[in-house]
């Protein structure tokens, strides 16, 4: 799954499972933020969007598999070869954005049950609103 | 022990299977680390010693039967007899027996309360024991309680009794060492040593009395216990109990009883195979007599498991002699000894370096040569030990006497070790496999190499060498150590510092473009990470940029700064206010306590001296701190890398001891260094005498008041490592002291790693403490003034930071819990109640329903943020 970018088609987003979620302004670049998201099988999800310098904007689950909070959101954004990231704020595992991606277990399993990695999510930005779609 | 080794060894080489071994051992227990015994007072935990991988014993080739002595060999049918009557065959039998501590035959040697100093069980009794009595010793009387401390008194001033000494004061009783020779480890260390031994033993509040020799040990009228010992110089000695350590006796019963050949001082006679005279009986480990003689020391042991182990696999391994290198494992107590410690070479001739002041004595025993290194003596500083020893035999570089001086006088030439040097004796390893675990097996650090090779896991007295050697050849095959922070930035923390400072830089994007590592064929360094901007951050916070979460540096801050809050586990966040050197007024008390209550927060006083508030949610945060700062508290930066506090005692205004204003200096140190941002957190503490309540050395910067001023301290840490605090300067005026401090941690701010605390920085800083006293005290560098200043420019600009972060709703709006939904609570937090307040659910809690939703608090007013308003289509 990749994030698009705001320059894609504005007819997407009027499908089932887009949910508009906030103002593009509202998300500070590259400082995430967390929202509720309810997704068309009625299942209220927390996302973590990240809003990056380019304008992009990534959304992956706010659940931290290795420590079990819901906290992704308030990672540290960086790059690792040049790819954008997010690390976990509580035990630093480090993640790809557009893919959620867990790049460095930093030495730990996740939670019982939990994927190592996160489930990220397709994200339109159109008229300056930020949409993600869950399915 | 050996006998464990010898399993592993023989399990690890016999790859084809052909062996399989049954191991019988008397003790109820799996094989334990007897040389770590006197653990057993800290972990409590018979488990905790067991020794190598559990797994071993799972193997389906090895067999332990536990609390299994056995009782009678028959060489002849090559069978063992159990204590249960089973008989067991064998092709081969190795003997690993080991020794029993000796009785010497002194007249009340048995009776309660004389213990030896052997087994698990030995330790548990004593243990027990000492408890007993103090429980007995303890007298309530309408004048008060007395406490009588117990007595306890060990005979044998050797390595174990000396050890067995320091258990018996870690056990809350008296001890005296009793010595029938003319000094303490007088097998290993020569006179000179002993007697500045004798001086570092006192000192730990240990007796001891030499040239001794006990008579007799005589009851007690009443108890019929242990009571008193009397000497054959006349004298005597009250105690309650007393532990023999008067050396040990080979365990060769089973090996008379079958007609092998024993030692003259005992022992199953064996050849340098490890083999007794009959072909399929093998002694391993402190039964076997070889060479002559039993050795009392678990690394020739070990060596012999090896050698057996390789010769029952079709091997040609021979005993190479023993190591008898010793050290004691005392805490506070560095001696150490190898080789020809006592000069016995013919023509040896000795180099000696004392300083009776600090209570060191160093000696080198060298060849006629003066080059050739035979052995030597270390007490009271046992640094040189670890690189010397390996040395051993072998020609030293240059002047033998430099290797005694203290460290940064001498000058010593830097060793570079052969590869077939023994590095780790007790498990045998030498430089060239250490070496070759990084050159050959990718190990990257020490704690790879030591799984790799096994240096440094038994005493641990080679990790210091395991360690150097480690990383000096991790820096030859150019692996990492390398000081880049990070794939963004190849500079070290300290040479960023530097260059930011002097290229006057404000923010992360203007320092990266200017400093980052590009990658190649990337077209820029890439946005930094949560390594390198965290540092950037604390390095921007300490060049005074303003407001941490002004512009682009928010995007720099660790969670905990960025919400000016400690994380915890279940993702919400502690707040802790203020309290300049612990002291809080009743009103500030009654405000924590309400703010508490109608948030629904945890509450509990740190080990830092002040208040934490658990469990705050990222939206409750504001409201939370309005509430503080309104009522004069201010952010206590539990969250940054930044001092934390100024733990204080009461001091001359109250204590009847007290010198100085202990809490006031606290204060107003507190008040001064409020939000100075470092490389790693900073602690200090504030003592008003010398009985040091404040625990003021355990800390980054101690101050300990006298009559005549102030004595600093720098450098104590807590933590993993804990190291005291080193006298930096004495009876300085309060001006001097703020001057002292400013400058101490301004260097350390500018010089020290990253998550560097001021300990290894003190110990890595070139020069060590001399060299930062020359610094900070005689400004040999000529940087003072500029230290000052710097530490000017961080009083004056100080502001609190949740103060400013309440006052523009551009930072507060950072504080909703979700961007469409900036006021509700995270749908997953749950608690359970516990002791009166809340804690966070257990997985099992939450998914069995236990938690109870009332303990999620609701916000007692309105939200302050203005969460963004946005239409949303169904
Ligand atoms: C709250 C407190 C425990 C308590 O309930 O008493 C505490 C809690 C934490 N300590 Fe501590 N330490 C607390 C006093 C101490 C002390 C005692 C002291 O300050 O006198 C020490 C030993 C002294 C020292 O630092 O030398 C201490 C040594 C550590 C260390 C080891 C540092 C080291 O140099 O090895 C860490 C780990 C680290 O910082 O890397 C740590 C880390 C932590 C962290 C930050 C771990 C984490 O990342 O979650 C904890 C979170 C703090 C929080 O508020 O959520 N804490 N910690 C204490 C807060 C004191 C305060 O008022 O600010
Ligand atoms: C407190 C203390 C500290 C020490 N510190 C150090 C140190 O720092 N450095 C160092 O090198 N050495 C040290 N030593 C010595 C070291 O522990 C021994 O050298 C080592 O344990 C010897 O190993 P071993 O296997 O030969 O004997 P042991 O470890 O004694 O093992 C022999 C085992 O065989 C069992 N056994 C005996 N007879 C029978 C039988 N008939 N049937 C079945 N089982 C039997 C015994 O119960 C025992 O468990 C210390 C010793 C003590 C007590
Ligand atoms: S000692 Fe460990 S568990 Fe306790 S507060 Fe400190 S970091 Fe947390
Ligand atoms: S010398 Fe004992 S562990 Fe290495």
């Amino acid at each position: 799954m990749t994030a698009l970018t705001p320059t894609s088609e504005t007819a997407v987003v009027d499908g089932p499972g887009w949910t508009a979620v906030c103002p593009l302004d509202a998300l500070a670049p590259e400082r995430g933020a967390a929202a509720l998201v309810t997704g068309s099988d009625g299942e209220e999800r927390q996302v973590a969007l990240f809003r990056l310098l380019d304008g992009t904007v990534c959304a992956v689950q706010q659940l931290d598999p290795y420590s079990g909070a819901n906290v992704m959101s308030r990672g540290i954004v960086g790059t690792r070869g040049g790819t954008p990231t997010v690390a976990s704020p509580v035990y630093k595992q480090v993640f790809e954005l557009h893919t959620g991606r867990c790049l460095d277990a930093a030495s730990k399993e996740p939670r019982v049950g939990l994927a190592a990695d996160l489930a990220s999510y397709p994200v339109v930005v159109t008229g300056g609103v930020v949409h993600v779609g869950i399915g | 022990m050996v006998a464990q080794r010898f399993v592993e060894a023989l399990r690890a080489r016999d790859a084809a299977g052909d062996w399989r071994v049954t191991v019988f051992a008397e003790e109820p227990r799996k094989p334990y680390d007897r040389v770590g015994l006197t653990r057993y007072f800290e972990v409590r935990d018979a488990e905790e010693l067991t020794l190598g991988d559990p797994a071993l014993w799972d193997d389906p080739l090895v067999d332990l039967h536990r609390d299994c002595k056995v009782e009678a060999i028959d060489r002849e049918a090559r069978t063992v007899t159990d204590r249960l009557g089973r008989v067991h065959a064998y092709d081969e039998l190795v003997l690993a027996t080991g020794s029993s501590a000796a009785m010497p035959p002194i007249d009340g040697h048995d009776l309660p309360g004389v213990f030896v100093y052997r087994t698990i069980d030995d330790v548990a009794a004593l243990r027990g024991w000492v408890e007993a009595k103090r429980e007995a010793g303890h007298v309530e009387t309408r004048g008060g309680v007395v406490e009588r401390p117990v007595r306890g008194a060990v005979v044998g001033g050797g390595l174990l009794g000396l050890e067995a000494a320091g258990a018996l004061k870690a056990l809350g009783a008296q001890a005296t060492v009793i010595q029938f020779g003319t000094h303490l480890m007088d097998v290993q260390i020569d006179l000179g040593g002993g007697h500045a031994l004798k001086r570092l033993i006192n000192d730990k509040g240990i007796s001891v009395r030499t040239d001794t020799a006990t008579k007799s040990i005589r009851p007690h009228r009443r108890t019929g216990h242990v009571g008193r010992m009397d000497f054959a110089d006349g004298g005597r000695l009250d105690v309650d109990v007393v532990v023999m350590a008067t050396g040990v006796r080979p365990r060769d019963e089973l090996a008379r009883a079958a007609g092998l050949e024993v030692g003259e001082r005992g022992g199953a006679v064996v050849d340098l195979t490890c083999r007794t005279a009959d072909e399929h009986v093998w002694a391993i480990g402190e039964v076997a007599c070889i060479e002559g003689r039993c050795l009392g020391l678990v690394a020739p042991g070990n060596t012999m498991a090896e050698v057996v182990a390789d010769r029952l696999l079709g091997g040609g391994a021979t005993f190479p002699g023993a190591d008898t290198a010793t050290k004691l494992k005392l805490s506070g107590v560095d001696v150490a000894s190898f080789g020809d410690a006592h000069g016995r070479t013919e023509k040896s001739v000795e180099i000696v370096w004392a300083d009776p002041l600090r209570g060191i004595y160093s000696k080198l025993v060298m060849a006629d040569d003066a080059r050739t290194l035979l052995g030597g003596v270390f007490v009271g500083d046992a640094t040189p030990y670890a690189s010397l020893r390996p040395m051993l035999g072998a020609e030293l570089p240059g002047d033998p006497s430099a290797f005694l001086l203290p460290e940064g006088t001498g000058g010593a030439p830097a060793l570079e070790l052969p590869d077939d040097a023994n590095v780790c004796s007790c498990n045998n390893v030498s430089a060239g496999t250490i070496r070759g675990a990084v050159t050959e097996h990718d190990c990257t650090d020490v704690a790879g190499v030591k799984a790799c090779t096994r240096a440094g896991t038994t005493c641990g007295a080679c990790l210091p060498l395991v360690t150097k050697l480690t990383k000096a050849e991790l820096t030859k095959a150019g692996v990492e150590v390398s000081t880049a922070l990070c794939e963004h930035f190849e500079l070290s923390r300290a040479q960023l510092f530097d260059a930011v400072r002097v290229a006057d830089l404000h923010t992360f994007s203007e320092i990266i473009a200017r400093f980052g590592r590009v990658p190649e064929g990337a077209t820029d360094a890439g946005r930094g990470c949560d390594i390198c901007k965290p540092t950037v951050a604390s390095v921007l916070a300490s060049l005074g940029n303003g407001h941490i979460l002004a512009g682009e540096q928010a995007t720099l801050q660790d969670t905990n700064d960025h919400m000016l809050a400690n994380m915890q586990k279940d993702g919400t966040y502690s707040v802790v206010p203020r309290m300049p050197g612990g002291e809080v007024t009743p009103e500030g008390l009654i405000v924590v306590g309400q703010v508490a209550k109608d948030f629904g927060l945890y509450t509990k006083i740190t080990g830092g001296q002040r208040i934490d508030m658990f469990g705050a949610r990222v939206e409750q945060l504001p409201e939370i701190w309005r509430r503080l700062v309104d009522a004069g508290f201010e952010s206590g930066h539990a969250y940054g890398k930044s001092l934390r506090t100024v733990k204080s005692c009461v001091g001359s205004t109250w204590c009847r001891y007290g010198v100085q204003d202990s809490v006031g200096m606290a204060v107003e140190l507190e008040l001064r260094y409020r939000g100075l941002r470092s490389p790693h957190k900073l602690k200090l503490g504030v003592s008003g005498c010398a009985r040091e309540c404040a625990e003021a050395r355990g800390k980054d910067v101690g101050v300990i008041a006298t009559d005549k001023g102030w004595n600093v301290y720098v450098g104590g840490n807590g933590g993993q490592t804990p190291k005291h605090a080193q006298l930096l300067a004495e009876n300085l005026s309060s001006e001097e002291l703020l001057r002292t401090i400013d400058r101490f941690l301004m260097l350390y701010i500018r010089t020290a790693d990253r998550l560097q605390r001021t300990a290894p920085w003190v110990e890595e800083y070139e020069g060590g403490l001399e060299a930062i006293r020359e610094v900070v005290i005689e400004d040999s560098l000529g940087i003072g003034a500029d230290l000052d200043a710097a530490m000017a420019q961080h009083v004056e600009g100080y502001e609190d930071e949740w103060k400013a972060v309440l006052e523009d709703p551009a930072k507060l709006a950072r504080f909703g819990s979700f961007v469409n939904a900036p006021t509700t609570p995270d749908p997953a937090l749950a608690y359970v109640p516990e002791r009166g307040q809340k804690r966070p659910a257990t997985a099992d809690e939450v998914a069995s329903g236990t938690a109870d939703p009332e303990l999620v608090s609701a916000l007692t007013s309105p939200v302050l943020v203005a969460g963004p308003t946005l239409e949303v289509r169904a």
